[in-house]
């Protein structure tokens, strides 16, 4: 990825929970069921019009709530590239990566607008605005970068296995 | 070989010290830790993991430190609750699994129940309520299905070491209220996220005095307030729990297990409250953090009352309700629901006539699992206003988009099905 690539943003208020990202009376489905209900209770129309490589940008606390990861994997099956928000659950933080997911920590993520096209420069831990304005984010330690990378823990343990039976 | 001078710890800080095998681990360091012990349940548990351990063509890291406990889809009321039921039985079958409950109350009930916590452990839960075993001196948080995929193949995990928030209780609650008050109050003082994913350990007299459930309640809820652990330092009420639980007194170690006197402000910040001061404490819909005193709440009508949950129907929590229901009934038109937390305590309280009580005074009993607390066995109505003594209220979470749900202690939620709106219990016990 480079910073080149740019993202359409979808906003989203603070304490978006997981119920909301996947609800308990979908959950009894695989994540195919799950997903187009992602989000319906706050914006209907998300989950049918989200693109793959789209973004959100979020108030914060977004993901608070349970373990279960079908918050993160529901985003991951729509094609969504990343979460930027000022703070996350550290339970879904966890699982998104877990599921190569990005999650980019960014205290100014309430500037971005709905529907501006962002970049996102993971060399320099910025998110580039519409308007050419970076924006900074957490670091993020370099292993949760190879699992993004990697497509997720699963990945990498099947490569671990492969090399150490 | 010399070993330098001991530097003051917190307990989360030595709890993950022990388990990574260092001496000494500093706030903010990811280190790896060995894990003690691994539980999930139906939902999060063999359904997931059974096809990604096939997948890899790996096997559990060590069959007797994994627990299994069937509650979320338990008793099964349809062909998919079914399907995962059997997944888990099937699956629990064929591996030899040593250590499975199966529809005997929800997990963070039954794990000490049966004796698999103790101080000093180190601990993994494929659910969000995990912290709740932070209650008995174990480091224990909750992880999605793949994490617990790579804990079950190589039983590790990392973790980033918490600094620790201590809330220091003084003095002790007055009649009617609870420790759900207190972790009420701290999650409207700190909000959802305010715990920023430290440990937050549990402190003071007013925890002290506190029965071993009570103390499990402030855990199972340091998980609204973005902790990752939620800490009470062992003692001698957790010895004897412990032993009658049927822990050989060996394996319970309390001496170590303590935040060092002297610690670093940098690594654990104290905040003081007043526990005899402390007022019964409601949450409005649809956030835990919206917790006031329960005299905010003016007369707000209720239609259901429910008492359920791990957070809100062990043994302690039916005593309470029993002790405000105690020769009265529930008020016409209000629907009060009872869900024991587990077996063992739906037993005790059926000997001790606490079961009896709460029939006597119109409640409905339900089967001991997680049933409508997380929406999965849906019993609220739509547009109904419920005050619950679940973990959480969001919008939608207990089955009903347009349902009103209040979170409360189990003295409040009796006392509000008596009079059929939300009310103070200490009005009904003076």
């Amino acid at each position: 990825m480079t910073a080149g690539d740019s993202h359409r943003v979808w906003r989203f208020g603070a304490d978006i929970d997981t119920d909301q990202l996947a609800p308990g009376a979908y959950m009894k489905l695989g994540i195919e069921g799950i997903a187009p209900h992602c989000l319906e209770g706050v914006r209907p129309e998300f989950a049918p019009k989200v693109q793959a490589g789209d973004v959100l940008a979020a108030g914060p606390n977004f993901g608070i709530g349970s373990s279960r990861e079908q918050a993160a994997a529901a985003l991951v099956q729509l094609g969504v590239r990343a979460v930027i928000a000022p703070s996350f659950s550290g339970l879904f933080f966890r699982n998104a990566f877990n599921l190569g997911l990005l999650l980019l920590t960014c205290r100014e993520a309430e500037v971005l607008r709905e529907g501006e096209r962002v970049a996102l420069d993971l060399q320099a831990m910025q998110v580039v605005a519409g308007d050419g304005r970076r924006l900074a984010c957490d670091p993020i330690p370099a292993f949760l970068l190879e699992m993004v990378a990697a497509g997720g823990l699963m990945n990498q343990l099947r490569r671990r296995l492969q090399t150490n039976p | 070989m010399q070993s330098p001078p001991r530097q003051p710890q917190t307990l989360a800080q030595k709890l993950i010290a022990r388990a990574s095998g260092r001496a000494h681990v500093a706030p903010g360091e990811i280190v790896n830790c060995r894990v003690d012990l691994a539980m999930f349940h139906d939902s999060s548990g063999p359904r997931r993991l059974k096809p990604m351990l096939e997948e890899l063509g790996a096997r559990i890291w060590d069959k007797e430190r994994v627990v299994l406990v069937m509650d979320h889809y338990v008793p099964e009321r349809d062909d998919d609750s079914r399907r995962i039921v059997r997944i888990a039985r099937d699956w629990a079958r064929e591996q030899q699994l040593p250590h499975v409950y199966d529809s005997i109350g929800i997990c963070h009930v039954v794990l000490p129940q049966k004796g698999h916590l103790r101080p000093g452990m180190f601990c993994v839960g494929g659910d969000s309520h995990s912290p709740t075993g932070g209650a008995f001196g174990a480091y224990m948080f909750g992880i999605g299905a793949t994490e617990m995929l790579g804990v079950v193949v190589t039983g590790e995990i990392w973790v980033r070491v918490p600094l620790t928030l201590r809330m220091w209780w003084d003095g002790r609650l007055a009649a009617g209220v609870s420790a759900k008050d207190m972790v009420l109050h701290l999650t409207g003082r700190f909000g959802m996220n305010g715990g920023d994913y430290q440990a937050v350990e549990f402190c003071g007299p007013g925890v002290q005095a506190l029965a071993m459930q009570e103390r499990m309640t402030l855990s199972n809820m340091s998980a609204e307030m973005g902790a990752q652990a939620g800490l009470v330092a062992p003692d001698a009420v957790t010895r004897e729990w412990l032993l009658a639980a049927g822990v050989p007194p060996e394996a319970i170690e309390i001496e170590r297990w303590h935040t060092d006197e002297g610690v670093d402000d940098s690594v654990a910040r104290t905040f003081r409250f007043d526990a005899a001061a402390l007022a019964p404490q409601v949450a409005a819909p649809h956030s835990p953090a919206n917790a006031r005193a329960v005299g905010e709440f003016g007369a707000t009508p209720v239609q259901v009352a429910y008492i359920g949950a791990c957070t809100g129907a062990k043994l302690e929590d039916l005593r309470a309700a029993a002790a405000v229901l105690r020769g009265g009934r529930v008020a016409a038109g209000v629907r009060l629901m009872v869900a024991p937390a587990s077996l063992q305590d739906q037993q005790a309280a059926e000997a001790e006539g606490v079961l009896g009580t709460l029939r006597a005074a119109g409640a409905e009993l339900l089967p001991t699992s997680c049933g409508a607390c997380a929406g999965y066995g849906g019993s609220i109505p739509d547009g109904a206003t419920v005050i619950a003594t679940t973990a959480r209220n969001f919008k939608g979470r207990m089955g009903s988009a347009s349902a009103e749900v209040y979170l409360a202690s189990p003295y409040t939620v009796a006392a509000s099905a008596l009079r059929g709106r939300i009310s103070d219990p200490r009005e009904v016990l003076a």
